[in-house]
């Protein structure tokens, strides 16, 4: 077995008496694609949230690349190398699209406490926030603030910020939510490509593209994992289908 | 200092927490459910008293005054509220911020225009102007206690408004989910104009029975506002609670500054501040 | 970007105006403009902290007034003192000062931010106004001016007013210009993504905290030496520097002018004190017309000025922008309280 490259340990997060991620246990394999799914209100965007920081938890602990990463705030594990994007678009309006992504790039600078020389100077900047731009796809909407680019564009500028970030893992929250099919394909090819040298942890309710692009599947329910395993296991998995695909949430 | 003394510190920490509490409870109250910032919150204090010095002059009884003045400034709140506030729903705080203080300049000014630059002192209604003796030496005058016991009703009776009549629901509804008190029929807007008022009141009521021991004289708004923020930001924004904590911390405090430490009186409270924030940046009862 | 020749050629024209001036005007309006640059230096360091990351500092004046008092300290009763010693220390003083309340401040945001700035400030306001061997409220006159030179070379005479005008212009274009580089660095562009949307920026991998924290200082020294110039040209600090009427005077300046650019606030000072100056004439109530000029900016030109002439040149659809951002906010900021326990 590879040593997987995140895990977590009796994850949990309450929010008063609300328990919405309870004792999750989860490896992630490098390379991997890693699909989270089940019903609304499972907890799977709590769940990204406590992985990238940006939500403490109440209990439990993650580990990355055999540190221990619990307790981290949000800015260190984005430089350590866990990027996310974000289930409602999470982006700097009135800068341009490359402005968005040269965001992202220049927070791979060893500091951005550097007072005299223009931002736009610095070259591998500059190469990182064209490459994400070319590689989410929006080369041609470069100078145009986000108001005046599509729906489906701004989720792809989403993950064209994260991407900037040049993370080895991939924290995607619902990357195709709102997508019209075009843009919705070309995401998932991005994906695929993405998914060749990092690893992605991916949370999506369109099955198709799910079934499309993961190599692995947990199912959570209730704040709970109800079951992991590949795509064959958890289609033919009873448990599964009863508290989640029979239940109609499963729109493919 | 001797046991006399320190309770007679005491006491008058405690009444001036209270003429605090009036004060910061409103101003906490507006920002928790109407998302403002009101700078000219002291500006009402100073009105307040300044209308019972101005009423005195025709009735001479100050409970007469109290009662002609309370319904003046809910007036005052209400149109301000109508003509300037309302504009401010949903905008940036700085705004809000600069709108109020340009009512603050208005409201100063024209204190200067019709009262003039000089202080005026209010007489204590001649019913309480005795004292209590303490010792065979030191006395307390009754009108401080009274103001106490009135403040300490006028709390209770905020407790029973927000805690258990229709109206209380309604502010705490507003307060939690604007949105959810629209969808259970609640007038936002109305309680808004409600909320605004009665703390244009409760402030100018402290200004009105703070007359006659603090006198009547111009900047006293300012000087109110800025403990009042002090007493908000300890207690936790938006909480009454909190404001009622503050309010008797940095009375005491400030009581026993001046007379522990004469050279730093008027800094103490901000390091007491400070000190709060070190432990608890959202505040003693503020929600993190 | 279309506005950036037209501001350029005009700025190049004021700064040449300003350059002219002394040789038309008589000695109170030169005091007097020199009085305005050191406001529009003031006003512009404010604009750091609201126009570009975002935090509404209400206490600006503190780091003002501040500064004044170290120069009144640290100028000695008959001889002056030399510029090379007093400017550091009283920069560094300003400095020191932002450090503080910036550390306390910049952990909250929002209406906390305002409180807590104004409060520390106004502990600063008592704790001179109270202090006797200081001059109490009536402030401390500054009797030698500093010394610029070395040994008994002097190259510059600051008890001329006309070398204080010329200064106090150099000082302003230096400022702008140093801002103006800062803004395009790295550190600039950090704190512009903050003002715009800090959940994100923190998520992309920046410690906001520290950015704003390093801004806060940044505005605070810049305040200080605005304050330091104010005390050199005038000759006496008082209590008011640091009062808080002064710092809403400064919040004033930087919206009339438009946060958010530079040049705005030094319009800002300008207009509003020449303003002040005019309105003096008629009639003595000047806060009245001042309270209902800043209610009227706030309520049709929150823009202010800057925003003006971009819609005038057809840059509405900037201005639409703005909008969107000012609504986005509102939601990050309730979308990241959440962060708040994480990032202490």
């Amino acid at each position: 077995m590879i040593e997987p490259i995140l895990t977590t340990r009796d994850l949990s997060k309450s929010f008063g008496g609300l328990v919405a991620v309870n004792n999750v246990t989860l490896d992630f394999a490098p390379g991997r694609v890693h699909a989270i799914i089940g019903p609304n209100g499972a907890g799977k965007t709590t769940l990204i949230n406590l992985l990238s920081g940006d939500l403490p938890p109440s209990g439990g602990s993650i580990t990355f690349k055999g540190r221990n990463i619990t307790r981290l705030p949000a800015f260190e594990i984005s430089r350590i190398g866990l990027g996310r994007s974000y289930q409602k678009t999470n982006i700097f309006p009135q800068f341009t699209c490359f402005q968005n992504c040269w965001l992202g790039a220049q927070s791979r600078l060893e500091t951005s406490m550097k007072f005299f020389r223009p931002a736009a100077a610095y070259a591998e900047v500059h190469a990182r926030a064209e490459r994400a731009l070319d590689l989410c796809g929006l080369t041609h909407r470069r100078d145009l603030p986000p108001a005046q680019i599509s729906h489906g564009e701004q989720r792809q500028l989403e993950i064209g910020m994260m991407l900037a970030t040049e993370p080895e893992v991939f924290l995607l929250d619902e990357p195709l939510a709102g997508m019209g099919p075009q843009e919705s394909e070309a995401v998932v090819r991005l994906l695929n490509d993405l998914a060749r040298d990092h690893t992605l942890i991916l949370i999506e309710h369109d099955m198709d593209a799910v079934f499309a692009v993961a190599d692995l599947l947990t199912v959570m329910v209730d704040g709970r994992v109800l079951a992991t395993g590949t795509p064959e296991e958890i289609r033919s998995n009873a448990e599964v289908q009863d508290a989640y695909l029979g239940s109609g949430e499963g729109k493919a | 200092m001797d046991l006399t003394t320190f309770l007679i510190q005491t006491l008058n920490g405690v009444q001036y927490g209270f003429l605090l509490f009036l004060v910061a409870s409103g101003l906490t109250l507006i920002f928790g459910i109407m998302g403002i910032i009101n700078l000219a919150h002291g500006a009402f204090y100073m009105l307040g008293a300044y209308i019972v010095y101005w009423l005195m002059g025709y009735t001479d009884n100050l409970l007469v005054a109290v009662l002609l003045g309370l319904p003046i400034m809910l007036a005052v709140g209400y149109l301000i509220e109508r003509f300037a506030i309302s504009y401010l729903y949903n905008r940036d705080h700085l705004y809000q911020v600069l709108l109020t203080y340009g009512l603050i300049l208005i409201f100063n000014e024209l204190q200067k225009i019709f009262w003039g630059t000089d202080f005026y002192s209010v007489p204590v209604p001649s019913l309480l102007g005795g004292s209590v003796p303490l010792t065979e030496t030191q006395v307390y005058p009754v009108y401080r206690l009274f103001i106490s016991l009135i403040c300490m009703a006028i709390a209770a009776g905020m407790y029973v408004l927000i805690g258990r009549t229709r109206l209380g629901m309604m502010i705490r509804a507003g307060a939690s989910n604007r949105e959810m008190a629209q969808v259970l029929g609640i007038n936002i807007g109305r309680v808004f104009a409600i909320v605004f008022s009665l703390g244009a009141a409760l402030a100018a009521f402290a200004g009105m029975v703070g007359a006659p021991i603090s006198s009547v004289y111009p900047g006293m708004g300012d000087q109110i506002l800025i403990i009042s923020f002090v007493v908000v930001v300890i207690g936790g924004i938006g909480s009454v609670k909190g404001a009622f904590v503050g309010a008797m911390l940095i009375g005491l405090v400030d009581t026993f500054g001046q007379v522990l430490l004469p050279d730093f009186a008027s800094v103490v409270v901000y390091a007491v501040m400070a000190l709060v924030l070190l432990w608890r940046p959202q505040g003693l009862f503020g929600k993190a | 970007m279309s506005l950036k020749t037209p501001v350029t050629i005009f700025l190049l024209i004021a700064v040449a105006g300003l350059a002219a001036f002394p040789h038309f005007s008589d000695e109170f309006y030169l005091e007097f403009f020199t009085h305005l640059m050191v406001m529009g230096i003031f006003a512009m360091s404010l604009d750091l902290l609201i126009g570009y990351t975002g935090l509404v500092s209400f206490g600006h004046a503190a780091f003002f007034g501040l500064a004044g008092y170290l120069l009144a300290i640290v100028t000695p009763q008959d001889e002056a003192v030399a510029l090379w010693l007093s400017l550091p220390v009283c920069l560094a003083g300003a400095a020191l000062a932002a450090l503080v309340i910036g550390w306390f401040s910049v952990r909250t945001s929002g209406i906390y931010f305002i409180m807590i700035t104004l409060a520390f400030a106004q502990m600063l306001f008592y704790y001179f106004n109270e202090n006797e061997a200081l001059g109490g409220s009536d402030g401390i006159f500054i009797f030698s001016k500093p010394f610029v030179g070395f040994g008994d070379w002097q190259i510059i005479d600051l008890a001329n007013p006309t070398t204080v005008y010329y200064f106090v212009l150099a000082s302003l274009v230096v400022c702008y210009l140093l801002l103006t580089v800062m803004l395009r660095a790295p550190f600039g562009q950090v704190i512009q993504a903050i003002r715009a949307n800090e959940h994100r920026t923190r998520a992309l991998g920046y410690d906001t905290q520290r950015y704003k924290l390093v801004a806060f200082v940044i505005a605070g020294t810049m305040a200080g030496f605005a304050g330091y110039l104010e005390a050199v040209s005038t000759g006496i600090v008082s209590p008011g520097h640091l009062h808080w009427h002064n710092s809403g005077l400064v919040m004033m300046h930087v919206i009339l002018g438009g946060m958010g650019t530079l040049y705005g606030p030094i319009l800002g000072a300008f207009i509003l004190g020449l303003l002040h100056d005019q309105v003096q004439e008629v009639t003595e109530h000047w806060h009245l017309v001042q309270g209902v000029f800043v209610i009227f900016v706030v309520l049709f030109l929150p823009r202010g000025i800057a925003g003006l002439v971009g819609r005038l040149f057809g840059r509405a659809r900037d201005l639409d922008t703005e909008e969107t951002r000012v609504a986005d906010d509102d939601e990050h900021k309730v979308g990241a309280e959440p962060n708040g326990e994480r990032t202490k």
